[in-house]
């Protein structure tokens, strides 16, 4: 027992003082740095740093939706915009006064944030991209024709904040502070598990459904957040340009942050941060191109999608972090796996019950008819040709079709029009066929994706850093470490995960099943590409989880292993099922020696 | 009235309508959108109003002129902007490599031609009014760019072989169809295209550096609507744009016709995502 919990606490291990100084001296550094700077610089040079600040704010909560949840997000400078309209006319013409405006900003950020989010539910990429893109034109030919709310074309004063804050000084450690503030929940997100959501959003989003996480949630929350912040950084902006005209929210800005966090590196903070300061800090060295600049975004954004897609911190990433020994062995220990999925208090068997189940894409019945039942602490091996519908079965069961007729119940639950999310909330877990796991992530990572549907605490709780959801992240951070000895990973817990081997990579989606304590688990051809020691070890645990209880529906097409260790098992052909039975019932079917097992 | 409204809403309808068969070109041979299709426009305007208003070129020396330049464009846009993000469509990295060079054409040519609309001269000079060349030109040069496009598809060789690499890349390779010379070949068109759009909407738009993010934004909606890959689409979605457009600024006017469009825009999207004409989206898992 204790030797999980003294390795297995990762990255960020708040015990381990040596890896704390080294994380956080750059940090530290960094931060004695922006206080003392006034005493060294001239007013001009705290105008700029404030600059970097309030564009921080807003690029700390951009990196959530663009470094994170991968939604390309370009016109964010409509939010920019919004949040100082919202604080100059609450200021200038309802007398508000300006620190009440700031947080009123940041409210109305929020709300558009979550507008902006909306289109992101259905439409992606170049869809979505243009969507924010006629958003941030849309707010600025507002601002432009409102005029007697917006001064149109000649503009409105900016919220002039009490002292000690109206000083170019006290502005910088207003400025200061909130940027430290951002980036304080923005590192909480970071690390929680909505972190490891988001970024399952963006680098397998079928993936992440399957592990409970809430899709559609997430990222609405997400965008409200960053909306938030947006919407602060521009009542800031707007305090710092002291007058605001449509003209200061230009498109480039937009392009400035997109790169600040594409050039930093997606699913990093750090590296966003110094793209900030550096982007911040271009126009003023070469200030003589300034006509060039939009010029230059372009070309900067253009170089960093054609050659470091990546962001610097790829680079530094592969460097610096562990990579997986060579030579290296997966030795499952079956043993670890009864104190992985133990659910305390929460034995209640539960057995899937498949009925009368059809679905047809166009006009090929892919289903026709299927019956099926997975008993708890049983295998149940479904086995047949090619193009025979097994994989569309597992599918229908875990939710990402709809069957045209025909039931499916999960013990008392019908669950037939749930959504996927819900499903593994009730504890379905399922593999892929090709394994979906996300290469940025560390392995450990990948396996407490798994436990999203566990964790109770809320995004903005979670954002505060309040000392729960770190409790629940180290319990589920050490459920994970088991999980990956129980499969034989350990000993790549730290690495990537794209640095593993495909077949390392099937064991770590049973590992990520595995810290969700399923109740039953859909294998989907989990012996593919195994070597046969690996298929061996993989028949030790699966016999192992299903003595615990889990009920397990294994598709695959090596049939020794299906006949070994199951003690149903069905056969499909062209969506009807052939045969069903026993095994030795089932290889001795003339039928199905006929349509599938072959003489 | 009510015609002349309708008129300049046809007119312009069209305009965006040949934008949004630029984007469909592109997008057949290599599922890219581009956000260059509204500059290709922006550079038929302002090189047409260059060579045949500053230049004084004649029109049958101009005209080809513009239009290569636009195909041009074209061949380069596939070149440093599409070609090397393909490996990975899946990451989707086109939408920012397009958007940059994009950005790119549009500051150079703010900072070369100037930040104020310029007048396009008029090319031909018949009819007037209603009937004013600047009305009827982009209508008819847009039905003749739609039907020669679908003659090309259906009747020709290469018209065929454009369509095969549309709907299966692999196979159309697999057969021995030179996947990346067509490719560049459509990029070409799509520029050619494009500047056409831009060419003989000039009168109506003025030669400006700014109409390319107004027609990547009125030219993007039309194939949103119509379905992506399909021309008509496009063609019905264009001018029943322009034609609400135009009223809209009769009716409300001003900047919240803006407002208007956008909405309709995504909510048209949200709710039909494949568009009227074009096909529902594959399977996820």
């Amino acid at each position: 027992m204790s030797t999980f919990s003294n390795s297995g606490k990762g990255v960020a291990d708040p015990a381990n003082p040596g890896r704390l100084i080294s994380q956080f001296a750059p940090l530290a550094a960094a931060l004695l740095i922006a206080g003392i700077l006034p005493s060294f610089v001239d007013n001009y040079w705290i105008q700029i740093a404030s600059l970097a600040c309030i564009y921080w704010v807003l690029i700390a909560g951009l990196n959530l939706i663009v470094g994170y949840a991968g939604q390309l997000a370009i016109g964010f400078v409509g939010l920019l915009a919004i949040g100082a309209y919202t604080a100059a006319i609450l200021c200038e013409k309802l007398g508000v006064p300006s620190l009440v405006a700031l947080v009123l900003a940041g409210c109305s950020g929020a709300f558009f944030g979550f507008v902006i989010g909306l289109p992101s539910l259905r439409l992606k990429n170049f869809y979505f991209a243009m969507t924010t893109l006629g958003f941030a034109t849309i707010v600025t030919q507002v601002a432009l024709g409102w005029e007697s709310l917006t001064g149109g074309g000649i503009g409105l004063p900016g919220p002039v904040f009490p002292a000690p804050f109206n000083s170019s000084v006290g502005f910088y450690y207003l400025v200061l502070a909130m940027a430290l503030i951002a980036t304080y929940l923005l590192r909480n997100i970071a690390i929680s598990n909505f972190g490891r959501g988001l970024v399952a959003v963006r680098d397998a989003e079928v993936a992440a459904e399957a592990m409970g996480v809430p899709v559609v949630r997430l990222k609405l929350v997400t965008f409200t957040f960053s909306g938030g912040l947006a919407g602060l950084a521009g009542a800031l902006y707007a305090a710092r340009q002291t007058y605001i005209t449509p003209d200061a929210f230009t498109f480039d800005l937009s392009v400035m942050f997109f790169i600040a966090v594409l050039i930093g590196g997606r699913g990093r903070i750090v590296g966003p941060m110094v793209g900030t300061a550096i982007l911040t800090l271009l126009p003023e060295i070469a200030a003589p191109l300034v006509a060039w600049s939009t010029f230059a975004y372009g070309l900067l954004l253009l170089l960093v999608v054609l050659i470091v897609p990546g962001g610097m911190a790829d680079y530094i990433d592969k460097i610096f972090k562990k990579r997986p020994i060579a030579n290296r062995i997966t030795a499952p220990k079956v043993g670890v796996i009864s104190a992985v999925i133990s659910r305390a208090g929460d034995k209640a068997a539960t057995s899937i019950v498949v009925k009368n189940v059809a679905l047809a894409f166009g006009g090929v019945r892919a289903l026709d008819g299927v019956d099926l039942e997975v008993q708890p602490g049983t295998i149940h091996g479904l086995i047949g040709p090619n193009g025979s519908g097994k994989t569309t079965l597992l599918n229908v069961i875990s939710g990402y079709y709809a069957a045209n007729q025909g039931t499916i119940f999960f013990g008392e639950h019908d669950i037939a029009g749930m959504p996927v999310q819900s499903r593994s909330g009730l504890g379905i877990a399922r593999t892929f066929q090709t394994p979906r796991v996300l290469g940025n992530l560390s392995v450990l990572e990948n396996a407490m994706l798994g436990a999203y549907s566990q964790f109770s605490s809320s995004f903005p709780l979670t954002a505060l850093g309040l000392p729960n959801s770190r409790r629940e992240d180290k319990a589920i951070r050490e459920r994970a470490y088991r999980a990956l000895t129980a499969v034989g990973l350990a000993h790549c817990a730290e690495s990537r995960a794209d640095q593993l081997q495909h077949t390392e990579q099937r064991f770590l989606e049973i590992a990520r099943c595995l810290v969700m304590q399923p109740k039953i688990l859909l294998l989907d051809e989990p012996a593919a590409g195994l070597a046969h020691n690996e298929i061996e070890n993989l028949g030790t645990l699966i016999e192992e989880m299903c003595s615990l209880g889990v009920a397990i529906l294994l598709i695959e097409h090596h049939t020794d292993l299906v006949f070994r260790i199951s003690g149903h098992v069905t056969v499909l052909n062209l969506g009807k099922v052939l045969a069903s039975g026993t095994p030795s019932e089932v290889r001795t079917n003339k039928e199905v020696i006929n349509a599938y097992l072959g003489t | 009235m009510i015609l002349s409204i309708l008129i300049a809403g046809v007119a312009i309808g069209s305009i965006y309508a040949m934008i949004g068969i630029c984007y469909n070109i592109m997008y057949s041979t290599s599922k890219v959108l581009s956000f260059t299709c509204g500059q290709l426009g922006m550079i038929g305007a302002v090189f047409g109003a260059w060579f045949i208003g500053d230049l004084q070129w004649p029109i049958w020396l101009g005209f080809p002129a513009a239009m290569l330049v636009g195909v041009a464009f074209g061949f380069i846009t596939e070149l440093i902007a599409v070609r090397p993000v393909l490996k990975n469509i899946d990451q989707h990295l086109y939408v920012l490599s397009t958007l940059a060079f994009a950005l790119m054409v549009q500051t150079a040519a703010a900072i070369w031609w100037g930040t104020e609309p310029r007048p396009f001269r008029t090319l031909i000079g018949l009819g007037s009014g209603a009937l004013a060349e600047k009305y009827w030109l982009p209508v008819v040069v847009c039905l003749l760019t739609v039907g020669t496009i679908d003659l090309f598809y259906r009747k020709t060789l290469w018209g065929r072989a454009f369509t095969a690499i549309s709907e299966d890349p692999g196979a159309a390779l697999a057969l021995g169809i030179p996947e990346r010379r067509m490719r560049v070949i459509s990029y070409g068109l799509a520029g050619f295209v494009g500047a056409l759009a831009g060419f003989v909407g000039g009168q109506l738009l003025f030669a400006f550096f700014a109409i390319g993010a107004l027609l990547n934004f009125y030219g993007f909606i039309p194939i949103a609507f119509g379905g992506i890959g399909s021309n008509r689409g496009a063609l019905v979605g264009g001018l029943a744009l322009g034609i609400l457009q135009q009223v809209a600024n009769y009716l409300v006017g001003g900047v919240f016709v803006g407002v208007v469009i956008f909405a309709l825009f995504i909510a048209v999207l949200v709710l039909i995502p494949q568009g009227l004409f074009g096909s529902s989206a594959a399977r996820r898992v």
